[in-house]
C-alpha cells in the first residue's frame, strides 16, 4: 500500500500494526508547559495524539498552536478542527498552517453546540460540515487546489480522519453514515468512547458485512472511568453516549477508593475485547485529564513497546 | 410567517416615557396571527401604557390604529396626514415593518414593539416554531421536505450529528433532531438510499453572508 502522506499514524496503519492513539487538551491559559507536560506522559506509549479543538465548545489555547508545541517536542499531532469557529476561509487557512509545520494528521468535526461552553450567547459558523470538511482537506492535499480553485504551492500532505459514533441516533443510518464519511474520503475512523460493546459490535459488523473496513481504519475509542459519579454523569448528561447500567452499577459497587482502579479494569478489558474484532484497526485512549494513566493501560492492554515504524 | 414576540412593556416605556402623544400601530398580517402585533395586542399595549402614565401623574395622549400591512407602501400612506401628530411611534409589525415606517416618516420616532424572532408555522395555538432561514437557495426537495439549514442547530446538511439521541438535539430534548425527522420522512418514501448522497458544500452567497439580498422581477414592475 503505497503511502499517501508522512503520516506516522498512516504507517503504522499500513504495515498492520493495530495503532494506539491519545489526546491532549489544550489548557485554558497560554502556558505550553501544560500541554507539553501532558505530551511528555504519553509520547513514548502512543503513535500519535490528537489536539482537541476547544472541547465542549469552552475556550483554550488553539489546537493549531498545541499541535506545534507538541511537534517541536517530536510528537506526532493529530490536529483536530471543528467546523463550528471557522468559515472555509479560515479553514483552508489554518490546514495550510498546519501543513507549513509538517503536522501531518487531521481530524475533521462539526464540535458541540456553543450552548454547552463558555460563550453560549456566540454565533456558530458551520460553512461546512464535517463530511465537508472531510472532502475540503482531501481535495486540498490530492488536487493541490483551494476549493476556490486556485493553485496551492506546496500542498498540505495530511491523512485524513473523522470521527463515528456508532451509539448516537438513529442506529440504522450509523453504517451508512460511515460509508459517506468514506465517500467523502475519510481514511481513518475514531469512534465515540465505547462502553456498550455489545451495540458497538453489532456496528461494526455492519461495517464489515459492507466492506467499509477495508476502505479506512477503525480506531476504537475508550475512556477510562475515574469513579462511580463519572460514569453516571456519562451515561445521563453527555450528549451520544452509552454507559450501559451495568457499566454504571460495576463502578457504584465498587468502593470509592477502588473505583479509578476498576476504571482502568474495564478499560483494558475493553480494548483486551476488541483487538480481535474484525474491523478494528487500534485504538484510541481518550483518559480526560487523566493522561498518566495512559502509559498503564497501553502496557496492561499489550500494546507496549509500539511497533517501530522505520 | 414571520413569527415575532411582544417585547417586555418595562423596555417600550423606557422607549416613549417623555413623549406626551403616542401613536401604538398594529400589523394585520403575520403578527396577528403569532398574536403579537395586531389590532388586539395594540390595545392591550395602549391600555398598559395609559395605566403606567395615569400612575406617574402624566397626562399622555395614546392612539391605536391597526393597518392592513406596514411592509406595503399603499397602507403606509393610511397615517400620512396623521403621523407626524406624535412624537413618538411604537410598531408592533416585525422590523420590516419598523423599518418600512422609518423610511417613510422621517421626523417621528419609530420604536419597536416585538422581536421579530423567525420564519415559522403554528404548530398550535401558542405555539410557535422555525421552519426558514430564508437561505436563498432551497435545498428541501433533498431532504425529504424537512430544512437542516433552518432546524438542524449545527444546520449541517450532511448530518446527523453525534449528539442526536431518541430523536431530540443534544441541545434541548424539547428540539427535535432534523436529522432524525429527514431519515424518517426518507424512509417513510422509500428513499433512504438518498441519505448516502453526499450534500456538496454550499453557496451562502443567497444566504445573509451575501449582504442585503433583492429580489428583482422586472416582468411585473410597473
Amino acid at each position: 500500500m503505497s503511502l499517501k502522506t508522512p503520516s506516522k499514524l498512516e504507517k503504522m496503519l499500513s504495515q498492520g500494526h493495530l495503532a494506539v492513539t491519545s489526546e491532549c487538551g489544550p489548557p485554558r491559559g497560554s502556558d505550553p508547559e501544560a500541554i507539553r507536560k501532558k505530551a511528555g506522559l504519553i509520547k513514548d506509549y502512543v503513535d500519535a495524539v490528537n489536539v482537541t479543538d476547544n472541547q465542549t465548545s469552552v475556550t483554550r489555547m488553539s489546537s493549531l498552536a498545541a499541535c506545534i508545541h507538541l511537534k517541536l517536542m517530536g510528537v506526532e499531532p493529530i490536529f483536530q478542527m471543528v467546523t463550528r469557529d471557522r468559515n472555509r476561509i479560515a479553514i483552508q487557512s489554518d490546514i495550510l498552517g498546519a501543513a507549513s509545520f509538517d503536522i501531518f494528521n487531521m481530524l475533521c468535526l462539526s464540535g458541540d453546540h456553543q450552548s454547552f461552553g463558555d460563550n453560549p450567547k456566540g454565533q456558530n459558523v458551520h460553512d461546512l460540515d464535517s463530511m465537508q470538511l472531510v472532502q475540503t482537506v482531501r481535495f486540498m492535499r490530492d488536487e493541490g487546489k483551494f476549493l476556490g480553485g486556485g493553485d496551492i504551492s506546496r500542498p498540505p500532505k495530511i491523512f485524513v480522519g473523522a470521527a463515528a459514533n456508532p451509539f448516537a441516533d438513529p442506529f440504522e443510518i450509523r453504517v451508512p453514515r460511515l460509508a459517506k464519511k468514506i465517500a467523502a474520503g475519510a481514511e481513518f475512523i475514531q469512534t465515540q468512547c465505547i462502553y456498550n460493546l455489545d451495540k458497538f459490535e453489532e456496528w461494526i459488523k455492519g461495517v464489515c458485512d459492507r466492506g467499509l473496513h477495508e476502505k479506512t481504519a477503525i480506531l476504537a475509542g475508550v475512556t477510562p472511568l475515574k469513579s462511580a459519579g463519572m460514569a453516571k454523569f456519562m451515561k445521563n448528561r453527555v450528549p451520544g453516549m452509552d454507559v450501559p447500567d451495568e457499566v454504571v452499577k460495576r463502578m457504584a459497587d465498587t468502593p470509592k477508593d477502588k473505583q479509578a482502579d476498576e476504571g482502568i479494569a474495564i478499560c483494558i478489558e475493553t480494548i483486551e475485547r476488541l483487538k480481535s474484532v474484525e474491523g478494528v484497526k487500534g485504538f484510541h485512549i481518550m483518559a480526560i485529564e487523566w493522561e498518566e494513566k495512559v502509559p498503564e493501560i497501553v502496557e496492561r492492554a499489550g500494546l507496549y513497546p509500539r511497533p517501530e515504524t522505520g | 410567517m414571520i413569527v415575532a414576540e411582544k417585547k417586555p412593556v418595562e423596555e417600550i416605556i423606557g422607549y416613549v416615557k417623555d413623549c406626551q402623544k403616542i401613536l401604538i400601530l398594529g400589523c394585520n398580517e403575520c403578527v396577528t396571527v403569532c398574536e403579537a402585533g395586531g389590532k388586539k395586542e395594540v390595545g392591550v399595549l395602549a391600555s398598559t401604557l395609559r395605566m403606567y402614565f395615569l400612575n406617574q401623574g402624566k397626562d399622555v395622549k395614546i392612539d391605536e390604529i391597526t393597518l392592513e400591512r406596514q411592509c406595503d407602501h399603499e397602507y403606509l400612506e393610511e397615517i400620512r396626514d396623521v403621523a407626524d401628530e406624535y412624537d413618538g411611534i411604537v410598531s408592533l409589525a416585525c422590523g420590516v415593518g419598523v423599518q418600512f415606517m422609518a423610511e417613510k416618516y422621517h421626523s417621528v420616532p419609530i420604536y419597536p414593539g416585538v422581536n421579530t424572532c423567525f420564519l415559522g408555522a403554528t404548530e398550535q395555538r401558542g405555539l410557535w416554531t422555525e421552519r426558514c432561514q430564508a437561505c436563498g437557495n432551497c435545498m428541501l426537495a433533498l431532504t425529504g421536505g424537512i430544512c437542516p439549514v433552518s432546524r438542524c442547530a449545527k444546520r449541517l446538511l450532511n448530518g446527523p450529528c453525534g449528539g442526536s439521541s431518541n430523536g431530540k438535539c443534544e441541545i434541548s430534548k424539547d428540539i427535535d433532531c432534523a436529522w432524525q425527522l429527514i431519515i424518517d420522512r426518507l424512509k417513510a418514501l422509500g428513499r433512504l438510499e438518498d441519505y448516502e448522497k453526499i450534500c456538496d458544500i454550499k453557496d451562502w452567497s443567497t444566504d445573509r453572508a451575501g449582504g442585503p439580498r433583492k429580489v428583482v422581477r422586472e416582468d411585473v414592475q410597473i
